[in-house]
């Protein structure tokens, strides 16, 4: 194991996606797969039935597939992409922070601008984009 | 000779004291590998290589979040054509979804059969990540034509220009990432499971799951908050 540096070992670093496998170590990631899968569908039906069902309060079913949606994210990148807390994954985790911040000023960003902009359009204004 | 071993012993017990999540324990007892954290040398270039791809994917999904960002500000801008409430088939899209998702967990089954050096088992596993694939992909075309020939093509309207473009650049992807399944599989049978092509494989792993992931954010936002 120790010879072959591209073998991940007990000991040895992770990149991202990475499996720790040693001798019993199939078993171990094939149920991190099952487990990730489950909840990643869980979460999946559960997004695609509150969308059509009147069990949420009705403005608050945009705000609860957004939780869902966020949280079979963080399914998938623990389970899928094995980022963790560990040493191994520091760096791949501050990458991850800086990208969600873009990400965040990006989609946020355009639509509270855009939102505002409609909001102060006066009709005549609107009118005349129309002509 | 005795003070001597004593004080070699004292870091040890008092690292270990320091250190109760062994932080610091890298570098020791596994052959001087490289860990990465400045013992032993420079990370060994899986995790490098993982590293730079995933810096990678992430660059691509802030270029989807700017596809995002023109969905949500256009989704209301129908300019009196159909608009989303009309047009889509949450079916259609539960079967996709349930495709990609298959098809990310028989790539990490794939993963885990290259890790044990499995060519027969990788195979089989890679061409079911690429038939569940293949199946999103004819299941998406099929949705885009039926909606070309209901007159609600990318040029109707600003909000169906920015449905095509969105789920068009995701399907993009998934295409590319078939290509590349496709040639990575005539690799791996010809040549094996060399270092190289187990980082290919690493970073294809990667792609496939991050696609998955840009899936979720997809049909959440375009197809649930709008059928909602």
């Amino acid at each position: 194991m120790a010879s072959d540096p591209e073998t991940p070992g007990e000991n040895l670093d992770l990149a991202p996606g990475d499996e720790r496998i040693g001798g019993s170590g199939v078993a171990r990631g094939v149920r991190g797969y099952v487990i990730g899968l489950v909840l990643a569908a869980g979460l999946t039906a559960a997004s695609f039935y509150l969308a059509g069902s009147r069990l949420v309060w009705g403005p608050g079913i945009p705000v609860a597939l957004i939780v869902l949606a966020i949280a079979q994210m963080g399914v998938h990148l623990v389970f899928f992409l094995h980022l963790s807390t560990g040493p191994d994954s520091t760096n791949n985790v501050l990458a991850l922070a800086f990208g969600v911040l873009i990400v965040a000023l990006v989609f946020v960003g355009s639509v509270w601008i855009m939102a505002h902009l409609n909001a102060n359009m006066t009709m005549t204004q609107v009118m005349r984009m129309q002509r | 000779m005795s003070a001597s071993t004593s004080a070699s012993a004292a870091p040890s017990a008092r690292a270990a004291w320091d250190d109760p999540n062994r932080v610091g324990h890298h570098g020791h007892g596994h052959g001087g590998e490289a860990t990465g954290h400045g013992q032993g040398g420079p990370a060994s270039k899986r995790i490098i290589t993982g590293y730079g791809f995933w810096i990678y994917l992430l660059s691509d999904i802030v270029m989807f979040s700017a596809f995002f960002a023109a969905y949500a500000v256009l989704a209301d801008a129908t300019a009196g054509g159909p608009g989303a409430r009309d047009l889509f088939s949450l079916t259609n899209v539960a079967v996709e979804t349930g495709c990609l998702l298959a098809s990310s967990f028989a790539c990490g089954m794939a993963s885990i059969a290259a890790s044990v050096r499995s060519q027969l088992w990788t195979q089989i596993l890679l061409l079911v990540t690429g038939l569940l694939g293949f199946a999103f992909l004819v299941l998406e075309a099929r949705e885009f034509a039926q909606l070309v020939v209901e007159g609600a093509g990318p040029t109707r309207s600003a909000f169906l220009t920015a449905f095509f473009s969105l789920v068009g650049l995701h399907g993009l992807h998934v295409s590319a990432g078939l290509l590349w399944l496709g040639t990575m599989m005539a690799q791996i049978w010809a040549k094996g499971f060399r270092p190289n092509m187990m980082r290919r494989l690493l970073c294809f792993t990667l792609f496939w799951h991050a696609l998955d992931i840009i899936w979720v954010a997809l049909f959440t936002i375009v197809y649930l908050m709008g059928a909602g």
